[in-house]
């Protein structure tokens, strides 16, 4: 309950108050709280829980405010000039309000004039209500570390005056791509991530797909690119419980146990992937998403793989990546031979990327062992983590 | 998948901002010839794998598939044919930009174009002037 309801209530002060008084509506939502757990430990928690804890954030924010406007009025009224905006402390925590004010609040924090690392942290602690630890834990850093980022990206907020407000619907468009990056973001950051808790790990994939699902839930901004944002994911965290055994090493998709796969989301994926294909735009997420779902069908048919080809010649024309590059070489290799995907793998010279020397190991094998070895070593050597090690280490050791 | 990556903002290699850009522009020799359906999907996805593959390496601009339909040659004193047929032997099909080092390294790329499979079409490839007041 904490997550959700701090991020509710911090939303919708820094709707009513701006983001000059972001911290203040953090301490509040913190110390509503405080306030919970003590008298809720003594006297047991409220019949209504939620509607408790709203109103002692309404009492502690109008108390801030009102002793605020006492002191701008008798001290120092000559030298602040805005106070006199905030007249009525209504805080409006009504379910409408609160959700327009997250819905603004991710078009806030996701603004181009914040670094993406710093928009994902945000996005973390205002968004979706993480604390400073798990923050630091996700990141695999330290909690002053994500403290500095995080006071770094609040004064960009400030500095640059961005508003809580939504956009336009003409400038939804143009805003959408940044807001779309940086919830993929936070959705890798969980799937990706290196960090052995797993929950926490898990939980930065829901809270991705909660915000995207806020995003289609909201007619203004249901657009197509969204719901194919969606689908992707729902089909990437299908595999979430197949894709790590119990010591937290990753297991490869060729080897995965499809009984874990979670056919529910890989459902829903499909019914999002349906509803994006409108509209006259094909957007990167539309090409990830159905490459994505090709990949809930395990057997490698033919027309599986000459797909999975094209959607990336596609994507890598939309958007070069290095790992774009490196999968279609392998889609190309299950298309047309090992022989003429080497050919072309060889022409992408991506010299410090421990899975382009993975890759053309694997291509090499039962071709030639000497070159595979060559390959595999060299990505072991490269590889940043013991479990990248270990497991390239035991592709060398079936050679 | 052999590879997992996270999303990242893509980092684009510095040394591509020194790089040239070049036209590849492919002629062929009557556009008058019609393919079977069959025929045109075959050359679509040879063509969409050779983009790919360029693609691939991050030295893919841009480009377009240019289609005979819907085409006039305009001439001085208004005049207007429909498409370039008939008179002149050669139409130009689409073309696509890349980025490389050198016209050695574009023609490279030419080299692979699936246009270059019917006797007697070319790939033209030119240098694109930059909007530097130099060239």
């Amino acid at each position: 309950m904490f997550r959700t309801e701090y991020r509710k209530i911090v939303s919708v002060l820094c709707k009513r108050f701006g983001f000059g008084q972001i911290e203040i509506a953090e301490d509040i939502a913190s110390d509503s709280f405080l306030a919970a757990v003590q008298t809720w430990g003594m006297e047991g928690a409220p019949p209504n829980p939620v509607a408790w804890l709203y109103n002692v954030a309404k009492n502690k924010a109008t108390n801030y405010y009102q002793r605020q406007r006492n002191f701008e009025n008798k001290i120092s009224k000559e030298l602040i000039t805005n106070s006199s905006e905030i007249h009525e402390e209504e805080i409006d925590l009504s379910a409408q309000n609160i959700n327009d004010s997250q819905l603004q609040m991710i078009f806030a924090i996701c603004n181009p004039s914040i670094a993406p690392e710093a928009q994902v942290g945000l996005a973390l602690r205002i968004l979706c209500g993480f604390g400073i630890e798990e923050i630091a834990d996700a990141f695999l850093t330290n909690k002053e570390t994500i403290n500095k980022r995080l006071f770094r990206a609040k004064e960009k907020l400030r500095e640059e005056k961005i508003r809580i407000e939504m956009p336009g619907s003409s400038e939804i468009d143009e805003r959408l791509p940044s807001v779309l990056t940086t919830i993929y973001l936070l959705f890798s950051e969980g799937y990706y991530s290196i960090s052995q808790n797993n929950t926490l790990r898990k939980d930065l994939c829901l809270e991705a797909m909660r915000l995207c699902n806020m995003l289609i839930e909201n007619e203004s901004t249901d657009r197509p690119e969204i719901n194919a944002l969606l689908s992707l994911m729902c089909f990437q965290a299908s595999r979430f419980e197949a894709r790590q055994n119990k010591n937290g090493e990753l297991i490869l998709y060729e080897e995965q146990n499809e009984n874990l796969w979670n056919y529910e989301l890989i459902g829903k994926g499909g019914f999002y992937l349906n509803r994006s294909a409108s509209g006259n735009k094909l957007s990167k997420y539309h090409l990830e998403a159905t490459i994505a779902y090709w990949s809930t069908q395990k057997s490698g048919t033919k027309i599986k793989w000459e797909n999975i080809l094209q959607l990336y010649n596609q994507l890598l024309q939309i958007e070069y990546s290095p790992i774009a590059a490196l999968n279609r070489t392998y889609a190309l290799s299950k298309v047309y031979g090992k022989q003429k995907a080497i050919m072309e793998a060889e022409k992408l010279k991506l010299n410090d990327n421990q899975f382009y020397f993975t890759l053309l190991g694997e291509l090499y094998t039962d071709l030639n062992k000497d070159r595979a070895g060559e390959n595999f070593r060299k990505a072991i050597s490269l590889a940043k983590t013991h479990t990248d090690k270990q497991t390239i280490q035991r592709k060398l050791d079936r050679l | 998948m052999p590879c997992c990556g996270r999303a990242r903002a893509g980092g684009r290699h510095s040394k591509l901002f020194k790089m040239e850009e070049f036209m590849l522009i492919f002629r062929h020799e009557d556009g008058n010839k019609l393919a079977s359906p069959e025929q045109m999907q075959i050359w679509m996805k040879q063509t969409m794998d050779w983009i790919g593959g360029i693609a691939a390496q991050n030295k893919f601009s841009g480009g377009n598939g240019l289609p005979f339909d819907d085409s006039r040659v305009v001439r001085p004193h208004n005049v207007v044919t429909n498409g370039p047929f008939g008179e002149i032997k050669e139409t130009i099909g689409g073309y696509i930009i890349v980025k490389a080092d050198s016209v050695d390294e574009a023609v490279e790329f030419a080299k692979g174009c699936p246009v270059l499979q019917g006797n007697g079409n070319s790939v033209e490839v030119r240098k694109i002037a930059k909007r530097d007041g130099i060239h």
